[in-house]
């Protein structure tokens, strides 16, 4: 390793924590379906197609406008599950709490994931609770492990994208990362931004319903829009070209990275994804998307171009363009 | 959005284009023009805008990056001040990752267990100060006109409530002594200056009268993508007339006489005096040092910074980018060895260095 301490760096989701993973995970645990590096493990037991994800949840506030910890922490799984194609059945639940943590406040927190979990007709089976003593640990960290099973019969990833096909986002970017930053009372700032942190299997279920050949799904989490397409176009060897124009970004969520100079493309959102399609099934793709409540906003933002070179360009407001790369340092921590 | 929007309107952008497209076809010559100020650098990068130019115009980068003019002297000190035991260490995000002497940052101090706090604004020493009583809070004073009033009126604010466990390691600069600086450099041809429109909000359009007396334009300028071009459009305008003057391009923000309260708060609490630039050397009247009535709040006097040898990294030329002699590109380390995650210069590791620019909006 290139460092011999990790830095809050290391967990932003950028090069940083690329390099940590390829680095000292993917050698150790070195199997073939870790090295695919998706946001769920998919393998095949007993004749049935199954996927599994882990993920965990650290933000801070743990309340914030939009939703909480709780809530937060069951979507992010469901969603890494659905995003494979898969439907989420069984939840675990694991907390590590801190002693001195108000207790109706952890009531709260537990009751909105319940919420959650019913909303996205998923169960939480199993859990684990530690209590670390004061100062161990920031009030409440919670990790959420799920199960799905895939009735999808095509492969989606980003190995399956093919040039032409078409770039879909399901709505507006970089919500949930606005309404945390609005939420620190560090910065001052008042808005009515909420988060849109929600499960989106059942938007997926709709997708896969009228499109057959769905490419490669990716929800946008922590690193933004822009670094799930630099993911993608790199897993997938193709040149991604979007247009700034079309990305949908709320303007309250623009004023905010207006002020505090940061870029909607990497502000992370919590309940979008980004769909690619063949260009033939992107209309129906999209009208069934705008169709559900979770896509009102659905957009076509760009399309594939030639395989070859992993990269992401960008068409800019004013006619030019400019590749994107992974951001590089930490932007906002604790923002999932 | 409001403000915005009609700052990057393609219709107005393309306009302009064709008129700088026109202007620069009739100088028929090669024109350099230096956009001095890093946010110009990540605008023209961010929106493509230097492949939007007719092929005479070049368009290099100043030394407008606070980060990156710091002396790598500055960078070893205040990782002293930072390794302090009972020291909070404020700084802003961009100082975490720049690199000292032995290639270590604050962020690698910090891992190791120093306590520091990345602010977003100075005003937050106040609280900082106020909560722990029993330590010492060191701000890392970095920043041009921009940054250094709030700094100013932070002290003035400290020393009027009697707050005594906050200082400032003030390696603060001001802009127009590195320009007379790349002005006056023989190796620079220099045709025009977009000049920085949140430095002017504060200093106003005289100080930068030596530009237009040395025969160069100078045009303070916004920091929006019509912004830029309309500041390009001027500086042609001003070399078909054979008529160098300075213009304000960003009158929604820019009075030519400047913020005079502002303006009146640095000279109260700060004096100029020499300071190293990284890349321009050793410039007279070009730091912010603390003026008596304040010297309780100078961390140089309240903390005892021993004598550092302090070596630039070998092959680094962030000094010449920093000067306009070379873009990024044409540095051996850039890319191969020098990279967002491993940044040798400071041009690389702040997000407004042209390196960083450079690299990230290719």
């Amino acid at each position: 390793m290139r460092y011999d301490k990790i830095l809050l760096e290391h967990g932003a989701g950028g090069l940083l924590m690329s390099e940590l993973i390829a680095g000292m995970f993917l050698p150790r645990f070195d199997n073939v379906y870790l090295e695919r590096l998706e946001d769920s493990a998919v393998f095949q037991l007993g004749g049935m197609r199954l996927c599994f994800s882990t993920d965990s949840y650290v933000v801070d506030p743990l309340f914030f406008p939009g939703g909480d910890i709780g809530s937060l922490a069951v979507h992010g799984t469901v969603n890494d599950i659905a995003v494979c194609g898969g439907t989420p059945l069984f939840l675990s639940a694991g907390f590590i709490l801190e002693e001195g943590f108000d207790t109706d406040d952890l009531e709260k927190i537990v009751d909105s994931m319940a919420r959650a979990a019913a909303g996205a007709g998923v169960k939480i089976v199993t859990g684990d609770t530690k209590v670390v003593a004061r100062g161990a640990a920031d009030r409440i960290f919670i990790n959420v492990s799920g199960i799905g099973v895939i009735h999808y019969g095509g492969t989606i990833s980003p190995r399956s994208i093919e040039p032409g096909d078409a770039v879909i986002v399901s709505g507006t970017i970089g919500d949930h990362g606005a309404a945390i930053l609005s939420a620190r009372q560090e910065f001052g700032l008042r808005s009515s931004i909420l988060s849109d942190s929600a499960p989106l299997n059942l938007l997926v279920e709709s997708i896969l319903k009228v499109s057959p050949a769905i490419h490669c799904m990716r929800d946008v989490t922590r690193g933004g829009l822009g670094a799930v397409l630099c993911e993608i176009a790199s897993q997938s060897q193709c040149c991604v070209v979007i247009e700034e124009k079309d990305i949908p970004v709320h303007d309250g969520v623009r004023g905010i990275c207006e002020i505090l100079g940061l870029d909607p493309l990497f502000l992370a959102s919590e309940g979008k994804i980004v769909v690619f399609c063949p260009p033939g099934d992107a209309k129906r793709v999209v009208d069934a998307m705008r169709s559900h409540d979770l896509g009102r906003d659905t957009t076509i933002i760009g399309n594939v171009c030639e395989k070859g070179q992993g990269r992401l360009v960008m068409n800019t407001s004013i006619g030019g363009s400019r590749e994107v790369d992974l951001p590089t340092g930490e932007l906002v921590p604790r923002i999932c | 959005m409001k403000f915005i929007d009609e700052y990057r309107d393609p219709l107005l952008a393309g306009k302009l284009l064709e008129r700088i497209a026109r202007l620069a076809l009739s100088a028929g010559r090669q024109m350099t023009i230096m956009e001095v100020c890093g946010t110009h650098t990540v605008t023209i990068g961010r929106f493509g805008i230097r492949n939007l130019l007719p092929e005479n115009i070049r368009l290099i980068s100043g030394p407008g990056c606070p980060v990156c003019v710091t002396s790598i002297h500055d960078v070893d000190s205040a990782l002293f001040l930072a390794g302090i035991p009972g020291v909070i260490f404020a700084t802003f995000g961009d100082m975490l990752r720049v690199p000292g002497s032995q290639g270590v940052t604050l962020q690698r101090v910090k891992a190791r267990g120093a306590d520091i706090r990345v602010i977003p604004s100075a005003v937050d020493c106040i609280e900082l100060a106020g909560e722990n009583r029993t330590k010492e809070v060191v701000l890392m004073g970095i920043g041009f006109e921009t940054t250094s009033p709030t700094v100013a009126s932070v002290v003035r604010d400290c020393k009027e409530r009697g707050i005594k466990n906050f200082s400032v390691f003030s390696v603060h600069k001001v802009i127009p002594p590195a320009l007379k600086v790349l002005v006056d450099d023989p190796a620079l041809n220099i045709d025009g200056f977009l000049c920085p429109g949140h430095v002017s909000t504060i200093i106003g359009a005289e100080p930068y009268t030596f530009v237009a007396e040395a025969g160069s334009s100078a045009v303070i300028t916004g920091f929006e993508p019509v912004d830029i071009l309309e500041g390009i459009f001027m500086i042609l305008g001003q070399i078909r007339e054979h008529k160098k003057t300075v213009a304000i391009q960003y009158r929604r923000g820019v009075n030519p006489e400047g913020n005079l309260r502002a303006k009146e708060l640095l000279n109260d609490v700060f004096k100029p005096g020499a300071t190293s630039w990284r890349g321009l050397g050793m410039i007279p009247d070009s730091g912010l040092y603390f003026r008596e009535a304040y010297r309780n709040f100078d961390a140089r006097l309240r903390f005892d910074i021993p004598p550092l040898e302090s070596v630039e990294v070998t092959g680094c030329r962030c000094g010449d980018v920093l000067r306009g002699i070379i873009s990024p590109r044409e540095c051996p380390l850039f890319k191969s060895v020098c990279t967002p995650l491993n940044p040798l210069g400071p041009c690389m590791v702040s997000t407004e260095g042209t390196c960083s620019a450079y690299y990230r909006y290719h």
